[in-house]
């Protein structure tokens, strides 16, 4: 056995990704490719979904069948498509990976939103074969407006286009042509073919005509640093802290995951909507109070005043917030059963806050082909659009495209209780 | 690297604070589920971590079985006492009254009786609306699919095919009167994440874990643990050995399997857990068969 560096796993990085694809472009065969040759399945998971039930060993990717190691649920395997967002996890050397594996099903987009509203990078499945679809240019589309910095083009099945280079840099040059009007910043194409192997994590004797790195190769060299900590500090308040004991009868500490920056001991704080101000007195945690804390530690924070914060609250810098409104407006996808239709009233969530909101105007609905603005009255399940609404009390919050989490929020049914909208504050 | 900059597991245990802390602020009557095994210790140890100065906020509910091994008693009970949790032990005793056991009324009807029917019988009871648990995602396909906010109905139940989508770090925690929900905080963690973790926090876990030479019946590929109590388990011509063993997993004592490992302390168990090349839950009986966990699930079993 090589010798393990207990301190070499502490420069483990976390990357979060998302698959999304159309229905049989070979997602599953892809996760299930990854998992085998990263080593992140197991050798008696691999056995359970054998080609040949009789054999008593898996010695390749090859005896498997990759896609029954993912779809989890029976209806999955039984219809042999992908219904809910599963999530994968396998590890390199030097990264650790948590995979969102979406459903490319239409009906199911609202998965796909789930599955990529945290993603650092997207891998968007294609196949050779037919090029880029709707689905692909709905689900870019999404992808782009979720944020996701980095998106890595999957041209999947190179295997029966007779690894044609021509076919490839079709794709490519639509895939650009589409994500360039997106706003899109960084965009891989990769040719592969999952079921063989080609360009997964091994280069294969197909392809020489492509120089690019495989998918395993970008996937652990693309950037994953992010600059959480140079934007101003924002921490919602989820909970007072009053433990209200013998030793501590008067301790009154704010708890929190810090959203973005950084703040210390001794800063001035301002508290929204309320506008109070204090110096941050203790930065507590269990291990030990700290001097300065960043995003995205949990924390509980002491005031030197007793100013009345409570959840839902946020905490920022003096000097660094901007002024409240009742009003928003947002990229929405619209994911409920009923239509979001002009004057309905929801409940929104926002980082730790549920205010009631009322629609106050549907802007626009995209085209998600022409991606062209069009009028319109209500958006149905699975449309996007900005929408405009009135809420009943002062918001602070920040633009998306500045913070994912103070700038997102979730739109919740006040009777069904169900989510049935993601918003990104422009 | 940045000096702003968390590890992985840092990284994972500030996302599970997070989770533990809005369950504890949006639902009016939470507990945990506390199971003695080694991610309820991870996650005892995060819920500690989300309100300190403060005590635990909610209590801990071990559902028992009875058919747990005596070294888990004594663990909980040590363990509990220290730390100044409350504890709530439960059991279906009209089930264990009846004798219900795995052998001779199959592991999934036992399963069914003491562990679901005990843990929806406990929940009812204590009027909870949220039940914080300690299943990962990688540890069975269909858990792959279960969101951090898992919604039950009124039975206790879960739908897969329509499970609430959930977006960032924003969870909805609102539910109609009778539902309530499950919570996995430590869903994003894996095998190899719990030991490093456990490791690295020093945190207790059962003396089970560590290697050590423990009577066992060897049958097949399982290594069954042995005790003067349960003669009646050994099967014709197998007879009890001292082999260098310890568990992976810890459930009942019928139904759980030991492995041979010689790892004795935390280093040995995150290295052996690292170069491992079959899962935890091969040495639970009850994952065998095709959708086994899945139904267990839908019928509300964590």
């Amino acid at each position: 056995m090589t010798e393990f560096n207990f301190e070499l796993t502490k420069e483990i990085e976390l990357l979060r990704l998302v698959t999304v694809g159309s229905v049989d472009d070979g997602k599953s065969t892809l996760i299930g490719r990854l998992l085998v040759d990263t080593k992140g399945a197991f050798e008696d998971q691999l056995m359970a979904v054998r080609k040949k039930k009789r054999a008593d060993k898996v010695s390749s990717a090859a005896e498997i069948d990759l896609a029954m190691l993912t779809d989890g649920l029976a209806a999955e395997r039984e219809q042999g498509i992908t219904i809910d967002v599963a999530y994968r996890y396998f590890a390199t050397p030097k990264r650790k990976f948590i995979m969102a594996d979406c459903p490319g099903h239409e009906q199911y987009t609202r998965n796909m939103v789930t599955g990529s509203s945290t993603a650092n990078a997207a891998i968007i499945l294609i196949d050779a074969r037919h090029g880029v679809l709707a689905q692909t240019k709905r689900h870019t589309h999404i992808l782009g407006l979720l944020g996701i910095p980095h998106l890595i083009v999957a041209v999947n099945k190179m295997d029966l286009v007779d690894h044609d280079e021509a076919a490839y840099e079709k794709i490519k040059a639509d895939m650009a042509e589409y994500c360039a009007k997106q706003g899109v910043k960084d965009l891989i194409c990769i040719p592969m073919s999952a079921l063989t192997g080609d360009m997964v994590s091994v280069r294969g004797d197909n392809m020489d005509w492509y120089k690019g790195d495989t998918l395993l190769e970008t996937l652990e060299s693309m950037s994953v640093l992010d600059d959480l900590d140079e934007k101003p500090f924002r921490m919602p308040v989820q909970l007072l802290n009053r433990p209200q004991t013998a030793d501590l009868p008067d301790y009154r500490g704010f708890m929190g995951t810090i959203a973005s920056g950084t703040v210390k001991v001794g800063d001035e704080i301002v508290v929204k909507p309320s506008g109070k101000t204090s110096t941050v007195k203790e930065i507590v945690t269990f291990d030990g109070n700290l001097q300065e804390a960043f995003a995205p530690q949990s924390v509980t924070i002491t005031l030197n005043d007793e100013i009345d914060v409570s959840r839902g609250d946020m905490l920022m810098h003096a000097g660094q917030e901007d002024s409240d409104t009742k009003a928003l407006t947002a990229n929405v996808c619209w994911i409920g059963d009923e239509p979001l239709e002009n004057r309905n009233k929801y409940i929104i969530k926002h980082a730790t806050n549920q205010i009631k909101a009322m629609v106050s105007d549907i802007n626009f609905k995209t085209d998600i082909h022409t991606l062209a603005q069009d009028e319109a009255d209500e958006l149905a399940m699975n449309e996007i659009g900005s929408v405009s609404f009135k809420l009943q009390q002062p918001l602070h919050y920040d633009k998306y495209a500045d913070n994912r989490t103070t700038g997102s929020f979730i739109i919740i049914d006040s009777f069904t209780n169900n989510t049935v909208g993601a918003g990104m504050i422009v | 690297m940045s000096e702003h900059k968390l590890t992985q597991l840092k990284a994972l245990e500030a996302e599970s604070i997070h989770i533990i802390r809005e369950v504890v602020a949006e639902f009016r009557n939470p507990v945990m589920l506390y199971s003695v095994g080694k991610d309820s210790s991870v996650l005892v140890h995060l819920a500690r971590k989300a309100f300190y100065p403060a005590p635990l906020p909610f209590s801990l509910l071990h559902v028992d079985t009875g058919f747990k091994f005596k070294e888990m008693y004594d663990f909980r009970d040590a363990f509990c006492e220290e730390i100044g949790a409350d504890l709530i032990v439960r059991r279906n005793e009209s089930a264990i009254e009846k004798g219900m056991n795995p052998k001779e009324f199959g592991v999934a009807r036992c399963c069914g009786a003491l562990k679901t029917t005990g843990l929806l019988d406990a929940l009812e009871e204590g009027g909870y609306d949220a039940a914080f648990g300690g299943a990962r995602r990688d540890e069975e396909r269909s858990r792959a699919k279960e969101r951090v906010f898992s919604m039950r109905d009124e039975f206790g139940q879960w739908d897969p095919k329509n499970q609430r989508p959930e977006l960032w770090n924003i969870y909805n925690g609102r539910i109609h009167d009778g539902e309530s929900v499950r919570v996995f905080p430590i869903s994003n963690w894996t095998e190899m994440d719990i030991w490093s973790y456990i490791r690295e926090e020093e945190i207790p876990i059962v003396p089970l874990y560590f290697a050590k030479e423990r009577p066992m019946i060897e049958r097949g590929n399982m290594l069954i643990p042995y005790y003067e109590e349960n003669k009646g388990q050994l099967l014709e011509g197998e007879e009890p050995k001292m082999i260098m063993s310890r568990f992976r997993t810890l459930g009942c004592s019928p139904c759980t399997g030991a492995v041979r490992s010689d790892a004795s302390n935390m280093d040995e168990i995150v290295i052996e857990a690292a170069a491992a090349r079959r899962s935890e839950r091969e040495t639970r009986i009850i994952d065998h068969g095709s959708n086994s966990m899945e139904d267990k699930k839908k019928e509300g079993y964590f």
